[in-house]
């Protein structure tokens, strides 16, 4: 059981980095970008062909965040410069993306890193477990990142970059360039889902061209937990509660695995907890809608004559209008 | 100061839906005037404040802004010499961003936006200080979310916004119909203090006569995309709503009084 709980804390802290590029994409911008599912498969290619290259790992984790900044820059071109819908331009990158990353991996559909040195190697040479190198590891990776993107989003650039997402009209009366502000902000986003690639694919030990998939319902999922449990009241606390977030989607998976779950029924899962959070906020409305109806309903059984209820109306507007005159009176009187 | 010289605009052009928004309208504004617009619907006068800040590029004319060929200047980078107050009180502050941080957007308008801290202390004690000169009880809210405020108070906010950094040109766009009367008159008050105070040249569309008679020293009246009528100085303050009614009836605007 510890040994499960371990693996999904490392691998939650990972994804919790995706959650954070998902919150800067549909939270800060609002904009629904799909280049996620392409571009964490880009970075853990790039990370792995440089590994095996004989880069050193944190090369390669910087490789990697590189690569998917450059991914989210060519969503961010599609969106801004040729004026296709963000959703569909995430599309195409993605779809862009499945070809480019084979042929990064030199033609192949996955790569493994067999007896490669990683960011894992000398903390396993300490004695430590493959999870619990990857939790300190992906601590470490996501103190450095919500601390620089707490930074990045509070100066001058960054602001505006949040005004963007909030009210582009308000932006551009306010002299920001909307569409850099996007391209930028897309770029970062998807740096910190390659980034998060870069890691993942030395914790896992290979990366496949199908691994992207459905990442950015996990991502959603991650975040919207993130957000419910652990509240979005200032940007600080609204970061790491994403990161929280993914930790506790990725707990609920394992427990539900352990619990018996098929594996490949874990889309449908997903899909529907992310469909059941997001209604969630409106769920108590619509529940108390219908409790009141159906009182209305009780109080009026069996009632058809409804003339008591308007002689009842006028009295209430005769009272007003005899209200009315009196009060006219009294500052007749008055003056 | 703004010079606008048969400027042209048109949407949907070569469709069904072709409108000739603006045609070969021509208006010249002197630094300090104070011009109020009126008009039908449709007759130009958004278009017009648009196409000043950049909104809309026109088919052909010229603008001209304190001797600079402003025509095909992009929106965000016209914005440093133009503020603007929207009819929609929503379209002029970032609702999930607090008072003190859209103030601190504003006050870099036109301005090169680095990786300097987005507000400094002392600019704090500034948007204080002006906020409370709204008399809204505002100042001690600066780190309250703009979306919390009412339709009024985000109004008088964006007014601040537009003139925080001295604008070449303020643009009102029926910045007080979405208000009830009495924050309608008071968003105005505001208006007319800050455009006093900064001496601000102005071009303010409204709907109601009586405030285009009271406000400013120019009126000038479209229909079709043309400025069609001007009165200025005494003629202006001359002016009754009765009047100014009937010429927007011989401009053939119809009118609901």
């Amino acid at each position: 059981m510890a040994n499960i709980l371990a693996g999904a804390i490392g691998l939650g802290l990972i994804w919790g980095i995706v959650t954070l590029g998902i919150f800067i994409s549909f939270r800060v911008l609002n904009m629904p970008d799909l280049s996620v599912e392409g571009s964490i498969v880009t970075g853990a290619a790039v990370a792995a062909m440089l590994i095996i290259g004989g880069a050193h790992p944190l090369l390669a984790v910087g490789g990697a965040t590189l690569a998917g900044a450059l991914a989210g820059t060519i969503t961010g071109f599609l969106h801004t410069r040729l004026k296709i819908p963000a959703l569909l331009s995430g599309i195409l990158t993605m779809t862009a993306l499945y070809s480019i990353n084979i042929r990064i991996m030199d033609g192949r559909p996955n790569v493994p890193l067999l007896r490669q040195d990683t960011l894992l190697t000398p903390l396993i040479d300490l004695g430590l477990t493959r999870d619990h190198a990857i939790i300190i590891i992906a601590v470490i990776a996501v103190i450095l990142v919500i601390a620089f993107q707490r930074w990045f989003l509070t100066t001058e650039f960054g602001s505006a970059l949040r005004a963007t997402g909030n009210n582009p009209h308000m932006s551009a009366a306010q002299g920001i360039n909307t569409n850099t502000m996007k391209l930028v902000g897309l770029a970062f986003a998807n740096a910190l889902v390659g980034l998060a690639g870069g890691l993942l694919v030395q914790y896992q030990g290979f990366v496949d061209v199908q691994m992207g998939i459905g990442a950015i319902v996990i991502g959603l999922a991650s975040l919207i937990i993130g957000e419910v449990i652990f509240g979005r009241k200032t940007l600080l606390r609204g970061m790491i509660a994403v990161v929280l977030g993914a930790i506790v989607y990725r707990i609920i998976i394992a427990l539900v695995l352990e619990a018996g779950m098929a594996a490949t029924d874990l889309r449908l899962f997903t899909a529907i907890t992310v469909a059941i959070a997001l209604w969630l906020p409106h769920a108590r409305d619509q529940i108390d809608a219908i409790s009141r109806r159906v009182k209305h309903r009780k109080n009026s059984f069996g009632q058809s004559d409804y003339s008591g209820l308007a002689s009842a109306s006028s009295a209430a507007a005769t009272d007003a209008r005899t209200a009315n005159k009196s009060k006219k009176t009294r500052s007749r009187g008055d003056h | 100061m703004l010079a606008l010289n048969k400027l042209n605009v048109t949407f949907n052009a070569g469709t069904v839906n072709e409108v000739h928004a603006l045609k070969d309208c021509g208006l010249f504004l002197e630094e300090g005037d104070f011009v109020v617009v009126i008009g039908g619907n449709g007759s130009g006068k958004s278009t017009m404040l648009n196409s000043i800040a950049g909104t809309y590029m026109p088919d052909s004319g010229r603008m001209v802004l304190d001797n600079k060929d402003i025509t095909f200047m992009p929106e965000h980078v016209r914005a440093k010499y133009v503020g603007r107050v929207f009819q929609d009180p929503m379209r002029g502050t970032a609702p999930d961003m607090t008072i003190e941080e859209n103030l601190a957007l504003a006050q870099r308008r036109g301005k090169m936006r680095s990786f300097r801290r987005g507000m400094k202390a002392a600019e704090r004690a500034h948007f204080r200080e002006i906020l409370s000169h709204l008399d809204l009880g505002l100042e001690d809210r600066l780190s309250t979310r703009i979306g919390l405020l009412s339709g009024g108070q985000r109004q008088a906010i964006t007014l601040l916004m537009a003139t925080l950094e001295k604008p070449k040109i303020l643009l009102l766009d029926e910045h007080t119909a979405a208000l009830d009367p009495k924050t309608a008159a008071k968003v105005l008050e505001i208006s007319v203090r800050l455009i006093e105070e900064g001496y601000l040249t102005t071009l303010m569309v409204t709907h109601n006569m009586a405030d285009a008679i009271t406000f400013g020293n120019r009126l000038v009246l479209m229909r079709e995309g043309e400025v069609i009528f001007e009165a200025t100085g005494q003629q202006k303050a001359n002016l009754t709503v009765p009047e100014l009614v009937d010429k927007f009836i011989s401009a053939g605007v119809e009118v609901l009084v």
